[in-house]
């Protein structure tokens, strides 16, 4: 187990990047705490696979550094830094038997097999594939070839830290829900640093404490589920997690109060700095309420999901949905929309730029 | 109740023309010949099984096979490992791909008489370029006109430059299929480069494998042209392959029955050893 620091760490795969658009993570300055559970969180071509192949060691950053416990492994290669990878499609050696499978790391290490035995045991039960022991991995579903390949990486009793590539990609969903409850019990158990990497927010805000979200080779912001959810510190993360995304209006300053359009809107606090470009409220449709006054809109399209309703009107050219309980007004229907003062912020360049209440008071 | 569709069959009836005409009609002719005796000018005389027999009694027929049985397992033994290895150190991406792949695909288009016809020059010891190096330069007596084993070699490396390619192929179309996170993976496992091969790369490659073994197998016991150019089958008579020693019976003897008798058991080896390899390689797919 191990804190994992990465340093000013860069990577592009042009042999000598010029512009910053050339590489594909920029300017990473990261710790990863001991024993934390960890989702980084990205839509498709963020960088996240290449900053978990850098911290694995099958990619060597451009420039900057990666600490174990302040030890420098940025050389290192993966065997020897003792880390765990659990692969998007599952990786098993199809002609070993599962036991031997789970054996496989070990055996490499040099281990005597009454150690080996012990560990492949204690590993099996703890993911509960003890009766396919002697069985050809070959033939296992999916899902279990997949807590197969977990294993092999658990096996280590030193392994520093276990990443996870997108690992339920190919897993039925009834089947996901299980094993990803099973992964957050082991992490529980076994107490080892947990990078998950996913572009689905789901898998990301149940699994990890801290969740790691990635745009473009930078990171936007790091959190608890709930603060990225209640204080995205960028738009992007309002846009990326809710279902739907944040609500970001185009507005303008005047005397250090925010207009949309003709329409006066409070912010939660004060506004940080002296803003300059582009300027944006963010409210997410959770605390968009349907009012007797208030800005007026029209509805565009309302949708049943469930629990809730979805609303969507327009306003001065822009989108805003709410999400209300209980049936909504008519398509086409007139209505006034009110935030909620508290969760309604301002953004200057996709950036948050106010001061939350707690802050103030 | 379900219908049958009997117009299906008129569809296949094309197909089945076509197999009557280039399969099951000559191969009838040639079960025709095997049991029976002709003299020409369409006279035929009822023999039963003699010249089965008479061909399973007879040494010459023993001496051929079991040289055919010595160039094929030489050819699988060389070629395959070959393949593989060349395969596993060609280049994987890059513009050397393309370069590689037709350097390899090369041998494989001349057309089979021509091969020969090329080792047949090359190799002489005269005016040959290798015979002559070999004779005059390293002063290594060559000469597969005279010296059988000279004949063997000759004809075994002929072999193997112009069909490792294709063993070659097939197993690098199996390596580049393998998805780089098995590499990675085994990185992290710590595994060593022999244990990436053996339980990684093989064990993909081996469907592949399969089919080159097949091929292989069934080429090589069915070679006629190249050694026939090559060495007619000399000297003396060490490397009379089987179907080398078929053609004489037939064309050079004219003994039309024994000749067809010996296809049909010929045949008959080519069929079951086939069906062996196949068996035995796959038969852990089962589960």
């Amino acid at each position: 187990m191990a804190k994992i620091t990465l340093s000013k760490l860069r990577h592009s795969y042009y042999p000598t990047p010029k512009q910053p658009s050339d590489y594909a993570l920029k300017e990473i300055d990261l710790d990863w705490n001991d024993g934390g559970a960890y989702a980084l969180l990205g839509p498709s071509g963020c960088g996240k696979s290449t900053l978990l192949n850098i911290i694995s060691g099958l990619l060597v950053p451009s420039e900057g550094q990666i600490l174990f416990d302040g030890k420098d492994v940025t050389e290192l290669t993966p065997d020897k830094r003792n880390i765990a990878q659990v692969f998007q499609f599952p990786v098993i050696y199809d002609t070993m038997t599962v036991y031997d499978n789970l054996a496989f790391p070990l055996r490499n290490r040099g281990r005597d097999e009454e150690t080996v035995k012990t560990r492949v045991m204690a590993i099996a039960e703890m993911l509960e594939v003890t009766d396919m022991l002697d069985t050809k991995a070959a033939g296992l579903s999916p899902d279990n070839k997949q807590k197969i390949s977990m294993g092999r990486g658990l096996v280590r009793e030193d392994v520093n830290v276990v990443m996870f590539d997108e690992p339920l990609t190919v897993i039925d969903p009834h089947l996901k829900w299980k094993l990803r409850s099973k992964l957050k019990e082991l992490h529980q158990r076994i107490k080892a640093t947990m990078i998950y990497v996913t572009h689905d927010q789901t898998e990301a805000l149940t699994f990890a404490d801290q969740v790691v979200v990635m745009q473009d080779g930078e990171v936007v912001q790091i959190g608890t589920p709930v603060e990225l959810f209640e204080r995205p510190a960028h738009t992007f993360v309002g846009h990326f997690i809710g279902s739907p995304g944040m609500n970001v209006l185009p507005c303008t300053l005047t005397d250090g109060q925010a207009y949309f359009g003709d329409q006066l809107v409070a912010l939660e606090g004060a506004i940080i700095g002296e803003p300059n470009g582009r300027t944006e409220i963010g409210i997410r449709p959770e605390f968009v309420a349907l009012a007797a006054s208030g800005l007026p809109a029209t509805v565009s399209k309302v949708s049943d999901v469930g629990r809730h309703t979805v609303v969507e009107c327009d306003a001065n050219g822009s989108k805003i949905s709410a999400i209300i309980d209980g049936a909504g007004p008519e398509k086409g229907s007139p209505v006034f929309l009110n935030f909620q003062q508290n969760q309604t912020r301002l953004y200057v360049d996709g950036w948050i730029a106010t001061q939350s209440q707690e802050a103030q008071s | 109740m379900k219908t049958v569709n009997q117009k299906a069959w008129f569809f296949v009836l094309p197909v089945l023309v076509l197999v009557a005409f280039n399969a099951l009609i000559p191969m009838m002719t040639v079960v025709n010949y095997s049991v029976q005796e002709t003299f020409g000018n369409n006279v035929f005389l009822w023999q039963g099984l003699d010249w089965f027999q008479q061909l399973l009694t007879e040494e010459r027929f023993y001496k051929a096979l079991g040289r055919q049985f010595m160039f094929t397992g030489l050819i699988l033994i060389i070629e395959i490992p070959l393949g593989i290895a060349i395969a596993l150190a060609m280049p994987r991406q890059g513009i050397w791909v393309p370069v590689c792949l037709v350097l390899m695909a090369l041998p494989m288009l001349i057309p089979w008489n021509v091969v020969g016809a090329m080792w047949n020059i090359f190799t002489l010891p005269d005016i040959g370029l290798l015979g002559y190096f070999l004779n005059n330069v390293l002063g290594i007596n060559y000469d597969m006109t005279q010296d059988p084993i000279a004949a063997w070699i000759t004809i075994i490396t002929m072999d193997v430059w112009h069909w490792t390619s294709l063993v070659v192929l097939l197993a690098y179309a199996g390596l580049v299929s393998i998805p780089d996170a098995y590499y990675q993976a085994a990185k992290i496992d710590g595994a060593s480069n022999w244990s990436v091969f053996r339980f990684i790369q093989l064990p993909k490659m081996k469907p592949v494998l399969t089919i080159a073994i097949l091929l292989r197998f069934m080429d090589s016991f069915n070679i006629y042209t190249e050694p026939f150019v090559l060495t007619g089958g000399g000297p003396g008579n060490s490397t009379t392959l089987l179907s080398i020693d078929l053609v004489k019976r037939a064309l050079g003897q004219f003994d039309l029955g024994p000749a067809a008798a010996m296809s049909l058991i010929y045949f008959a080896i080519t069929l079951l050893v086939s069906w062996l390899f196949y068996t035995l390689m796959t038969k852990d797919d089962l589960n």
